[in-house]
């Protein structure tokens, strides 16, 4: 099963994402973001020149894990957005009720390998929610498309 | 919508009632058929939400082309007290001065019949879209501070365009109160390379033909004539206005927590109109609505720079004329009559375009006689329409209409339902030519996803809201 599965909104898209610790909910909540943004172009064998990933530590603060959730993905998406990178790894180092910090891997933005799929304007908090089950946690978002 | 019942008030309005923390009714134009939509999505909790904020005055509306959006509804038309009303970047959203310009050429269809490929391909590749796209102008940080202060006022000191541009577009194409030292440096970043962008999703350049006409007397004075060829550009403040939005949301959301305004959707966090918080919104806005304007302006000297190109003609000939700019995502300070007093109050336009009537202070010396343009683009297939403020507007609506047909369908759905089709091969079926950067945003935008837009329009016109003028057909579509 996946880790994130997208749901009908009439504008714009909905994304619930699980995992089985807080720590994986965030990391794969990173992914379903990059996932809707972009998608890695396929070559046929051609060789397309080789980026050279770089590391970048982020810390992020929030009011509960709903806030920090949606402060989380509102810097991944600026990082897009502002800096032009693009995210392959996202570790969770640290995971409080009020802060996060983050080790992400990526590459900066290149036409050639990167495909935008599609323009994501903002993280919303429309239905946010991030919450603890029997079977781990699970995070409601919507991204205005 | 579940645990919303609406009572019927008439063949195109219904009466969302007053109940729990709403501190007034909603009202949803909408004729039966729409209403049967209402009931596939949210948007009427979000009219009813709305109707929780504080200082919200007389109802929460929506026009016909509600559909669910994140906080309000789009659609959605809320005006606040200045003294004790709030001011919410969510009820603006994230495109902010998201608009509509309408140019008219001297051009008839005959002119051009043969040679709409060439002048699509032309526009296409001379036009920035699609997602993340830059502009050609590079701006100094001097510059940059202007555009957000000025709007298509510096794009015409900048050359993009005449002064006569200015005159029908509204507010003269500049929002006072921009105050760029509001603006984040994330947000100035963001706008640097995109002024002059057309963008992605719904945004669009169509090269449309005016097709029929409903009102003589008020086309003519919109300088409007059968078969003539005219221009519809639909962008708005790209990532500078999301970026101003997203970061003012952030800091509002903290703002109601301190100051204890309660709500049922964090989307829709606000901030007290006479607040430090508030005020300094309002002018990070202005100065997303002004680069919008300048966006706007750009675009149209860019397109008729084309179209003068390509078609060898000299402007004069071509004789581009700005009909109307109107944006319909703004939030701005206007004045109305409620209950026998006329007070200032803030009118929030998500996905709504102003509508002023005949005689109204604010609109263009020219239009004066008959009311202001409304401009109103509907699907790829569809075309648009341009209808006309009625007085009616100014009782009802805070001068308000609709801005388009509104999405029925998921972005999910409309991609899987068009799965095995070319959108584009049915398109020119219906004699529209469609230029799209991704295969992705044909299906998105493709005309089943959208209400029908006549039906939309008709209520505005039976209500009369806005009366229709003349309806425009599509010829040629860029998209990003």
């Amino acid at each position: 099963m996946s880790n994130y599965n997208f749901f009908d909104h009439t504008a714009d898209i909905g994304v619930e994402i699980s995992g089985r610790t807080k720590k994986e909910l965030f990391a794969n909540a990173a992914y379903a973001l990059f996932d809707v943004l972009i998608e890695n172009i396929k070559n046929n064998g051609k060789t397309v020149r080789e980026i050279k990933r770089r590391h970048k530590i982020i810390s992020v603060d929030g009011e509960d894990a709903a806030d920090l959730m949606i402060n989380f993905l509102r810097e991944l998406l600026y990082l897009f957005n502002g800096e032009n990178w693009v995210v392959g790894d996202c570790e969770v180092m640290e995971c409080g009720n009020k802060k996060l910090v983050v080790k992400l891997t990526g590459e900066p933005y290149y036409k050639l390998k990167h495909l935008i799929k599609t323009e994501i304007k903002a993280v919303t908090y429309c239905g946010l929610s991030v919450t603890k089950k029997k079977s781990g946690w699970k995070a409601r978002v919507i991204f205005d498309v | 919508m579940s645990e919303i019942r609406l009572e019927k008030i008439d063949d195109n309005r219904w009466l969302l009632p007053q109940t729990g923390g709403m501190r007034v009714p909603g009202i949803i134009y909408a004729n039966d058929k729409i209403y049967d939509l209402l009931k596939k999505d949210e948007s009427a909790k979000q009219v009813a939400n709305v109707a929780h904020l504080p200082g919200i005055v007389n109802y929460s509306l929506a026009m016909p082309d509600v559909h669910w959006g994140y906080g309000f509804p789009i659609g959605g038309v809320a005006a606040f007290d200045l003294d004790g009303g709030i001011i919410s970047p969510g009820g603006v959203g994230y495109d902010i001065n998201c608009g509509c310009r309408l140019m008219t050429t001297e051009l008839s269809i005959s002119d051009i019949k043969d040679k709409i490929k060439d002048l699509t391909t032309a526009l296409y590749h001379r036009i920035p879209s699609g997602v993340g796209s830059t502009g050609y102008i590079k701006l100094s940080g001097k510059d940059q501070k202007k555009v957000l202060e000025e709007g298509a006022q510096w794009a015409v000191k900048a050359g993009f365009g005449t002064a006569q541009d200015l005159e029908t577009t509204e507010d003269g194409g500049c929002l006072s109160g921009a105050d760029p030292e509001q603006v984040s440096t994330r947000a100035i970043e963001r706008g640097k390379q995109q002024l002059g962008t057309l963008g992605s999703g719904n945004h669009f350049l169509e090269i449309e033909v005016v097709q029929e006409i409903f009102d003589e007397k008020t086309a003519q004075a919109f300088g409007l004539r059968k078969n003539q060829i005219v221009v519809m550009i639909h962008t708005g403040s790209r990532g500078l206005g999301y970026q101003i939005c997203d970061d003012y949301l952030a800091l509002m959301v903290k703002h109601a927590h301190e100051t204890g305004i309660e709500l049922p959707d964090k989307q829709l966090a606000c901030a007290y109109l006479n607040s430090a918080r508030g005020q300094n919104y309002l002018a990070a806005m202005a100065c997303g609505a002004n680069y919008a304007w300048a966006n706007r302006q750009i675009l149209m000297h860019l397109t008729s720079e084309v179209l003068e190109k390509t078609l060898r003609v000299a402007p004069r000939e071509l004789g581009m004329r700005l009909v109307y700019d109107v944006c319909h995502n703004i939030a701005k300070i206007e004045s109305f009559t409620i209950a026998g007093i006329t007070k200032k109050l803030c009118v929030h336009r998500k996905g709504a375009t102003r509508a002023y009537p005949a005689g109204s202070d604010t609109i263009p010396a020219r239009y004066k006689g008959v009311g202001q343009p409304v401009l109103i683009p509907g699907d790829m297939g569809a075309g648009s329409y341009v209808l006309v403020g009625q007085e009616k507007a100014m009782q009802e609506t805070f001068g308000s209409a609709c801005h388009g047909a509104g999405r029925v369908m998921s972005r999910t759905q409309a991609i899987k339902s068009s799965r095995g089709r070319s959108i584009s091969r049915e398109m020119a079926d219906q004699g529209v030519l469609v230029m799209a950067g991704s295969r992705g945003t044909l299906s998105e935008e493709m005309p089943e996803a959208y209400k029908n837009l006549q039906d939309v329009v008709q209520v505005m016109h039976d209500s009369g809201i806005a009366k229709k003028v003349v309806r425009l057909k599509s010829i040629a579509c860029i998209k990003g």
